[in-house]
């Protein structure tokens, strides 16, 4: 495992992740705010929250990008493409697995059957994360597949 | 339903944006996230294609409405033969201490509706027609998560325990209430997922916060002087149109009612104007508010150093010119006034008076305590060049005529204003590094004597709007509010009759200037209360100014809140509503009265007589 290259990489492709999913927030793509989703697991004070999530994605985005390491050296092979590959799979998995359980893990979710109560005020993503906006979709899977074909084309296995 | 007069309107907002409501139980206007944003609803404009959301009883009822006191939450009874309910209306706001604990929406209206009498229908009509209804409109259920208006990069959130229902494009509901039944609404809007949800139990709760967030600002205040309640109330309003991000003051929450019904003299008032701006900051530091006064002189030197040493008349609430000037052609306009415009394009005017509008804020200021950074003491000093090489040149005036530009004596006073505002901050050690005095007080003395001279009218043995020319308008009046001449003058008291004889509306109305008054505009309120003022400062005596004090405020609604004008035959209110310049001269005329009660004449504006040379 090159850990330099890990670290600077992985950094490298959570800060495009980040950037890709702040503008389609700017540009009227999607809602979701992924620092804010994060940072509220620990705060509900809206300014602070915005703040811890970015650090909270920071470091999921580094840890991710250990295992997109791990995967690339257990492929034998890196490459821009196979990173984007990896970054599809693991985009699709976040709106179709992920998302939908956030309201089992986030302290202050709503879920779609109850609604929302004293302590669960915010809106749960629904399937594919369509709540947030009908191209949240799109979105998503853009920032993780540049985010692993960054890490693809950078990583140096050897 | 027959359209709503402008009276029977009340405003309640967040400090960000606001609603206007009828006294039928209708949300008539709403503009969000901010006061210039596109609207939701403006069934006020078009009340076929506007967007509007009732709660109403399903038959004939009669209405009536007041403030809960000390706050801007809207409380309005409508009662009908069968049954009586109350509805309670707020746009929440926390306290910095809750919003640091509690997550809350980005803005929210709650509702809360009670049948206290009896047993009646009540139906609910929500019709959101997003971005001056030019949107196309996706209503969607999400079960316990409400009724979702979805655009992209916001949304609307419609929750309510009264049973509703999707019909097309509107949310429909009708429910049979009876004596200690309640309903409970929630209307939020987000642009950020995951977005903030209200359960229906905490509305109460939220209108309980509202209520008490309004009543801790409002007991800061020190008035304690005639006709406290209308006060109040104004000051109430002028903190609703206070933008709280950024410390500007937008006119009005509203665009293009109309100064005259049917005709096109329709502006967007969503602005923050320079004009009254020390009459601002002197109506704040005085009721107590030095922290929104310093936020608002903040704002204001900020705003104006973005184009300095020129300023611009009009700015929005983060100190950037508005957007270009629009009709929208789809909208019917209040009462068929079209058109109805978005946008102001007197931003592009040039308006000499805003020059000693900003001066004398800074002396404002600066005498409650202040101070100001290098930066912009050089801001000032370039502000006094530029009033220097220009004050002869013609411009728009302060009544923002649109045709060409002549010289005005109010603009000429202004520049005299100021030039003594800056001699006084020189003298106060305030312009830092060498500012040319000689040359600011050689040039306000020949401001001086072109005014007394050329806007000196020797038939009408009155000052003129132009000079040379024999109309008089009612922003003479500022000679005196300035210090400019004593309101005891012979010169002032001759002006001043010359003003009613030729642009007396009705008893105290007064129109801006003649050629509006032969138009058949209304009267314009704040001239009414610039004749207080006067009267209260030496024109006249206390008990003239008083009686016409007291007179203006019988032309307010029933919730105590003003427009931009009057119309004299009815008395009802024409052009943008409530308008905060009209309420800003409500407060100054009360404290002008209040001083002179004191025994005091209260001290004229325009810097100090220890600088005269």
């Amino acid at each position: 495992m090159r850990y330099d290259s890990w670290f600077i990489w992985g950094f490298a492709a959570t800060v495009v992740l980040t950037t890709i999913m702040a503008g389609s927030q700017s540009l009227g793509l999607t809602r979701m705010n992924i620092p804010y989703l994060l940072g509220t697991m620990f705060t509900a004070n809206r300014d602070r929250a915005k703040v811890i999530g970015i650090g909270i994605h920071l470091l999921i985005g580094w840890l991710f990008a250990f295992l997109y390491a791990a995967v690339f050296h257990a492929w034998g092979g890196a490459g821009w493409w196979r990173g984007g590959m990896i970054g599809f799979v693991h985009a699709a998995f976040l709106l179709v697995v992920g998302l939908p359980a956030l309201p089992g893990i986030h302290p202050r979710m709503a879920s779609e059957q109850h609604g929302p109560t004293a302590k669960r005020q915010l809106e749960p993503p629904g399937p594919l994360a369509l709540h947030y906006g009908v191209r949240t979709p799109l979105s998503v899977v853009v920032a993780h597949v540049a985010y692993g074909a960054i890490l693809g084309g950078f990583y140096p296995l050897h | 339903m027959e359209q709503p007069s402008l009276r029977d309107y009340a405003v309640i907002g967040d400090c960000r944006s606001a609603a206007l409501i009828s006294r039928f139980g209708s949300i008539d206007w709403l503009c969000w996230p901010r006061f210039d944003s596109g609207s939701f609803f403006a069934a006020i404009l078009d009340p076929e294609r506007g967007g509007f959301w009732r709660i109403a009883p399903a038959e004939a009822f009669r209405s009536q409405r007041r403030y809960l006191p000390e706050s801007n939450v809207l409380e309005t009874t409508l009662k009908t033969a069968q049954g009586t309910i109350r509805i309670v209306d707020a746009m929440s706001i926390a306290s910095e201490e809750d919003e640091s604990k509690l997550l809350f929406p980005e803005h929210e209206i709650v509702r809360f509706v009670e049948c206290s009498r009896g047993e009646l229908e009540v139906e609910t009509v929500f019709e959101p027609r997003p971005g001056y209804a030019t949107k196309r409109v996706r209503l969607c259920e999400r079960g316990k998560l409400g009724f979702w208006v979805d655009l992209q990069s916001k949304c609307l959130i419609l929750r309510s325990d009264a049973r509703l229902e999707i019909r097309g494009d509107r949310v429909l509901g009708r429910q049979r209430l009876r004596a200690g039944d309640a309903l409970r609404f929630s209307l939020s809007f987000n642009s950020n997922a995951p977005a903030e949800l209200r359960p229906l139990e905490q509305v109460t709760l939220a209108i309980d916060r509202t209520v008490a967030w309004w009543r801790s600002w409002i007991g800061k205040a020190k008035y304690d002087g005639p006709n406290r309640d209308a006060v109040l109330r104004s000051a109430l309003l002028l903190r609703l149109l206070h933008y709280g991000p950024s410390g500007a003051i937008v006119a009005a929450p509203t665009t293009s009612l109309p100064e005259r019904i049917g005709g096109d003299l329709n502006w967007d008032y969503r602005y923050c104007w320079l004009r009254d701006a020390s009459f601002t900051v002197r109506a704040m530091f005085e009721l107590g508010y030095a922290e929104e006064a310093a936020g608002f002189v903040g704002w204001l030197l900020h705003a104006t150093r973005l184009t300095r040493p020129e300023v611009r008349v009009l700015y929005d609430v983060f100190g950037n010119a508005p957007r270009a000037e629009r009709t929208l052609p789809h909208l019917s306009g209040y009462a068929g006034s079209r058109p109805v415009r978005v946008g102001n394009a007197a931003q592009a005017q040039l308006q000499l008076d805003v020059y000693g509008e900003v001066v004398e804020a800074a002396v404002q200021f600066i005498r409650a305590g202040g101070s100001f950074d290098a930066e912009t003491a050089a801001l000032l000093r370039e502000i006094g060049l530029y009033v220097c090489r220009h004050w002869r040149d013609p411009d728009h005036g302060i009544w923002e005529s649109r045709s060409a530009p002549v010289p005005h004596t109010h603009s000429r006073l202004l520049c005299w204003v100021a030039l003594q505002g800056l001699l006084e901050l020189e003298w106060r050690g305030h312009l830092r590094r060498k500012a040319p005095i000689e040359l600011f007080q050689r040039t306000r003395d020949e401001i001086r004597r072109e005014v007394t001279t050329s806007s000196w009218n020797d038939r009408l043995q009155s000052y003129v709007e132009v000079p040379g020319t024999d109309q008089v308008d009612a922003s003479l009046l500022a000679l005196a509010q300035y210090g400019f001449e004593p309101a005891s003058s012979p010169r002032m008291r001759s002006t001043f009759d010359c003003i009613l004889r030729s642009l007396r509306a009705d008893h105290w109305l007064v129109h801006r200037n003649r050629e509006l008054a032969i138009q058949g505009d209304g009267a314009f309120a704040i001239c009414s209360f610039w004749l207080v003022h006067y009267l209260a400062i030496g024109g006249g005596t206390l008990r003239e100014a008083k009686e016409a004090f007291e007179a203006m405020l019988a032309f307010a609604n029933d919730v105590g809140l003003f427009a931009e004008e009057i119309d004299p035959p009815t008395g009802n209110p024409l052009g943008n509503f409530p308008q905060g310049f009209t309420h800003l001269g409500l407060i100054n005329a009360a404290l002008s009265l209040q001083r002179r009660e004191q025994g005091a004449l209260p001290p004229q504006r325009g810097g100090v007589s220890q600088i005269s040379t």
